[in-house]
């Protein structure tokens, strides 16, 4: 598989406290890779630089062999790397399909015009993104009127307008009823199958990251504890070991006998 | 030698008063972050207070007992009126924006400066001296006043007094934690509301003893709320808001600035003490001590209020357009005048809405670039002798530069500290304007302003100002249904996707900035030739206030919201100024009432009242905070 | 006998986002009860709506027996129900014994009341630096600060969010030694972990939330015995 995205030996600090050290992994082309970890284990620092959102203190991120590290998210963005948020984000007094004609006009550096009517442009290219993500009957809706599921799609849509080889998730389910969550998994493994779109992702829900990721990265206090399929991970005793916070993995038996 | 340390003297005398209504400011913001324009007013009523208690009380308690007894007694009674306040208006501002709460505090301002009016009369009221302060101390062959040693002695006496209770008592540890966590501070137990009510008085008092000592030196007018408040922004600006220290340092830095910089620069220490402020805030955006503002989620965005369906607008706007067209024919020349100032101030309006309900962006001085487009105009015709048709050009293109320069400024800063640059940037336009008199004029600023020859009748200059505004607004509606305007809408809603989807926000920004200022610049270039003269006025707070009115009664969230606006506020101006003696109470009524409950607008009202009768429309939009970050 | 603390039918929400979805539970007087679940599945947003922190919330929510569902923060305060934010919010600026001052509250009837000597006993490392100001202490010790200020209002119960989170194991020891003595003290404890072997050390009962709802409720021994419930939803 040839290699997308190398992360080698990235760190971050806060005020003299290690939020991620030494943190090295690779992903390949169409991979879907979970990050996963118990709060303050360094996972939304680690997205974040991967981002643009926060400039590592030392280590090196490439894609597709060229140094990203440290660039602005729009610039990243540029290079083909989408981007969806945790608390999902988009133009709530825009409509969903204008939302996605805002990136696409992005992308071809068109934002600054004043006179052409936003409405018009690219309407079509917007509405077939929009099909993509099954919400083509809401394309007219204003954002700040959908269901909570369905801002999630219109993101997905919005970050596929510039064909990403790259998509970072942060959360993708959270804040969405148990029932819509697979819903939407399903959508992002067949969309990102079929443009070969590699997804870095974090997550709470188990079940999403054990029945999506194709390999599981474990974070605990800023550094990878364990990597692999996500049976190696869950035989790990080091995760285990974070999960349930026995010192000794042993010990929980003994105590139930 | 002596000369200077005199000055140096002089500069701390005033640090001392500037420190103690700053330091009340700064406290109250740290606490309830709320910008409190009112805290002039009260400081105003420290002196009023003053003037009316020391007579009775000399005569009862003799001159020093008395003097001293009344100083008292003004204190407390501007505590008590900043703890009304409080409990009446502020309390229900707490979760607004900072526009919204500088705009209310605003309109205590306007309603207090009537009622002193009122009470007081519009005459200056002469105080006594301070009792056992009257004579000078001598410094080489300079005389310096007694009471200004006192006056510099005060400053650090109440910084020690502030910091000992701010430390040592049980009351100024809860108002320390409180400004860092409010919430955790309610979380623990403690009485937070009351606890608001009371860093009001406190800083109250505060202002009332300013004013209260101010009255041996000056007499009390109906001016120094005004005046005060804008230095005492400045200082609690440069110092970090909510840094009683910041404060003091910067109160001394200010107060020698303008005792110097008057035998440096005599025409222009508030200019120089500005540009201190700003360069500040370039270095530092948090001010000196100040600690960066974390900027609550805020409203996620809503969709623009819809109050017409798109048939009945185009028929609204064609038989609005024939109105317009056919008006002078029937109309008397007076009405004729009063809609010129009906679409000069929807164009103002309308501009500043393009960056503030459109962008989202901050901005409590907009008068700036109307300013700029006026005295552009004016200065063009009065000393180079430029025909109107050339100055037209020039107006709206001296307000641009301006917005092109400051916008550099203000874009890079957020929330209440843009705020306070913008409000900073008008009043450096102001006191230029109003010191720089070869120039400008000064005071009474510049006349004979008048149309071209062709252009001279009523009538004529109708249809100019119609054909420039129709078209001005026209461009800045199309622009908001642009990519430009979309963009700035963009940011306004989220500027984390905006960068997540390769936006430049700053430079859109930027360039909103610079045509929402030259469309500003055109009403004021018009305006200019309106009334044939121009002055300070145009630059005045008062003038950015009169904006930020227009927009809000008509309503942020739409686009013809800043329209409304600006028909009914100069029709207001117009029909109920001439019947009160107390317009400013009215004006500061109506904004209170606005921001408290239509804080939508008309806009608002309407389109609620629209979407009632017509249940096709969408369903009522959810206004949306963004949550907090969970996890990590 | 009626509990102490009883949330029932409580539904959350971020902004559009539900979290919370029909939460149940009790604590009756004197139990200590942990709320378990991985991160990221709703046991911080319980304790905040119990205190009254989140903007949208519905549900029932009675402490001693009366609705507290709108009451201000400050006033739940009073009733004596204390909250120790995961976040643990020190005032960094103000030192240890000026945090302490800012919990102080009057003491009340049929609850321990805590002076600065006492919590200085329980706590001996806060005794240590009463004058450092809280941006200078070890996460540890600020997480000690903060349940120590709590303590200084004479709560009858104690929400703890998290408390062993982040903590180094000696730390975490020191803090089951100290919820254990707050048991002794006859306290209430409604607290919400991740680290079942901490949990098993101090709790009587547990529930296990999941993705907002209450999968499990029960004695900590049972939840031990039940291998399913806990490869399901604390494992990985």
């Amino acid at each position: 598989m040839t290699t997308l995205l190398e992360v080698r030996d990235l760190s971050k600090s806060f005020g003299g406290v290690k939020a991620v050290s030494n943190v090295s992994f690779e992903l390949g082309a169409s991979e879907m890779v979970a990050i996963i970890g118990p709060n303050g284990a360094g996972k939304s620092t680690c997205f974040n630089m991967l981002g643009g959102q926060l400039v590592p203190d030392t280590g090196g991120i490439s894609l597709n062999g060229r140094s990203i590290g440290g660039l602005p998210p729009r610039a990243i963005w540029r290079l083909g790397v989408g981007r969806t948020f945790q608390v999902a984000s988009t133009f709530g007094s825009m409509t969903v399909c204008e939302n996605v004609q805002m990136a696409l006009a992005s992308l071809r550096s068109e934002t600054a015009r004043p006179w052409s009517r936003m409405q018009d442009l690219y309407r079509d290219e917007a509405l077939q993104l929009l099909e993509r993500v099954q919400m083509l009957e809401h394309a007219d809706r204003s954002c700040a009127t959908l269901a909570y599921g369905d801002v999630k799609r219109v993101e997905i849509a919005i970050a596929l307008t510039n064909a990403p080889s790259l998509l970072l998730m942060d959360e993708p389910t959270a804040g969405m009823a148990p029932k819509e969550r697979f819903g939407l998994m399903e959508l992002v493994t067949s969309v990102v199958a079929e443009r070969s779109v590699a997804v870095l992702f974090t997550e709470h829900d188990m079940d999403v990251v054990f029945g999506y990721a194709h390999r599981i990265i474990v974070l605990d206090r800023g550094q990878i504890v364990a990597a692999g399929s996500p049976a190696e991970v869950r035989a790990s005793p080091k995760v285990r070991q974070i999960y349930l916070g026995d010192e000794d993995p042993g010990s929980m038996e003994r105590v139930t006998a | 030698m002596w000369e200077i340390t005199t000055q140096v003297l002089t500069g701390l005398a005033s640090a001392s008063n500037l420190f103690l209504v700053a330091c009340g400011l700064t406290l109250i913001f740290g606490v309830t972050r709320v910008v409190n324009f009112a805290h002039g007013s009260i400081y105003m009523l420290g002196a009023y207070a003053m003037v009316t208690f020391v007579s009775p009380m000399r005569e009862y308690l003799g001159p020093t007992l008395g003097f001293w007894a009344a100083v008292a007694a003004s204190v407390i009674f501007a505590a008590v009126v900043a703890a009304l306040i409080e409990v009446v208006l502020l309390r229900r501002l707490y979760r607004s924006n900072h526009l919204f709460q500088l705009l209310a505090t605003f309109g205590v301002v306007l309603i207090v400066q009537d009622l002193v009016i009122l009470v007081w009369g519009a005459d200056d009221i002469l105080g006594p001296r301070a009792p056992g302060l009257t004579g000078f101390v001598s410094l080489g062959e300079h005389r310096f006043p007694a009471y200004s040693i006192f006056m510099i002695a005060v400053g650090p006496v109440v910084f020690l007094a502030l910091w000992l209770i701010l430390h040592r008592t049980r009351w100024g540890t809860l108002i320390r934690a409180a400004s860092q966590d409010k919430e955790m501070v309610g979380l623990l137990g403690a009485r937070d509301k009351l606890l608001m009510t009371s860093v009001l008085a406190l800083g109250g008092a505060l202002a009332g003893l300013a004013g209260a000592l101010q009255i041996p030196m000056q007499p009390a007018n109906a001016f120094m709320d005004v005046s005060i408040i804008t230095e005492a922004f400045v200082i609690t600006v440069i110092g970090g808001m909510g840094s009683m220290t910041g404060a003091f340092l910067a109160a001394i830095l200010v107060g020698l600035i303008q005792a110097l910089g008057i035998q440096l620069f005599p025409k222009s220490t508030l200019v120089l003490v500005f540009l201190v402020m700003a360069i500040v805030l370039v270095i530092r955006p948090w001010g000196l001590l100040g600690r960066p503002e974390v900027e609550a989620g805020g409203a996620m965005g809503e969709p623009p209020e819809r109050i017409l369906s798109p048939n009945t607008t185009r028929f609204a706007l064609a038989a609005l357009a024939i109105f317009l067209l056919l008006a002078p024919q029937f109309m008397s020349e007076y009405h004729v005048g009063l809609l010129i100032e009906v679409l000069l101030m929807s164009l103002f309006a309308f501009s500043l809405n393009f960056i503030l309900g459109n962008g989202g962006l901050v901005s409590f001085g907009h008068a700036a670039y109307f300013g700029l487009g006026a005295y552009g105009a004016a200065l063009a015709v009065y000393h180079w002798r430029w025909p109107m048709e050339a100055a037209l050009v020039l107006g709206p293109l001296v307000a641009a530069a301006g917005a092109l320069v400051f916008g550099w400024f203000v874009l890079r800063l957020a929330g209440v500290y843009a705020a306070m640059l913008t409000l900073a940037i008008a009043q450096i336009l102001w006191s230029l304007a109003f010191q720089w008199n070869e120039f400008s004029g000064g005071d009474n600023g510049v006349n004979g302003i008048w149309p071209s020859a062709w252009a001279q009748s009523r009538v004529v200059f109708y249809y100019v100002v119609l054909l420039l505004s129709v078209a001005a607004i026209g461009a800045l509606w199309r622009a908001t249904k642009a990519p430009l305007g979309y963009t700035l809408r963009a940011g306004r809603d989220s500027p984390r996707r905006c960068e997540a989807i390769g936006i430049n926000l700053l430079t859109h920004r930027w360039a909103g900035f610079v045509l929402a200022g030259a469309a500003a610049g055109l009403s004021g270039a018009l305006f200019a030739f309106s009334k044939g003269t121009v002055d300070t006025h145009v630059l005045s707070v008062h003038m950015t206030v009169d904006s930020l009115v227009m927009v809000l009664i008509g309503g942020v969230n739409a686009i013809t919201g800043p329209l409304m606006g600006g028909t009914i506020y100069p029709l207001l101006k117009a029909y109920i100024m001439p019947l009160t003696d107390a317009w400013r109470m009215f004006l500061g009524a109506v904004i209170l009432l606005t921001v408290l409950l239509f804080p939508q607008g008309l806009a608002g009202f309407l389109s609620k009242f629209s979407r009632r009768f017509n249940s096709s429309t969408e369903p009522t939009s959810v206004s949306l905070r963004v949550a907090s970050e969970r996890g990590q | 006998m009626k509990p102490m603390l009883s949330v029932s039918e409580l539904n959350a929400w971020y902004g559009q986002a539900q979290v919370l979805f029909g939460i149940d539970l009790e604590v009756q007087q004197g139990e200590i009860v942990v709320l378990l679940g991985r991160n990221g599945v709703g046991k911080t947003t319980t304790l905040k709506s119990v205190v009254n922190l989140l903007a949208k919330a519905t549900g029932r929510i009675e402490f001693q027996g009366r609705s507290i569902r709108d009451l201000a923060p400050s006033s739940i305060a009073r009733l004596g129900l204390g909250y120790v934010p995961e976040d643990r919010r020190i005032f960094t600026d103000l030192t240890v014994m000026e945090n302490l001052e800012v919990g102080r509250q009057a003491p009340r009837a049929n609850t321990p009341h805590w002076t600065v000597d006492r919590l200085f006993d329980l706590f001996p490392n806060l005794a240590r630096m009463r004058d450092r100001s809280g941006g200078h202490m070890s996460g540890g010790e600020q997480q000690m600060l903060s349940i120590a200020r709590t303590l200084m209002g004479n709560p009858s119960t104690v929400l703890l969010d998290e408390p062993s989170e982040g903590l180094a194991p000696v730390i975490v020891q020191q803090m089951v030694e100290v919820l254990k003595e707050l048991k002794r003290q006859g306290l209430t404890v409604l607290l919400s972990e991740q680290n079942l072997s901490f949990a098993k050390a101090i709790s009587d009962r547990a529930y296990v939330i999941e993705k907002g709802q209450i999968r499990f409720a029960g004695a900590l021994t049972e939840l031990l015995e039940n291998e399913e419930i806990r490869r399901a939803y604390l494992a990985v």
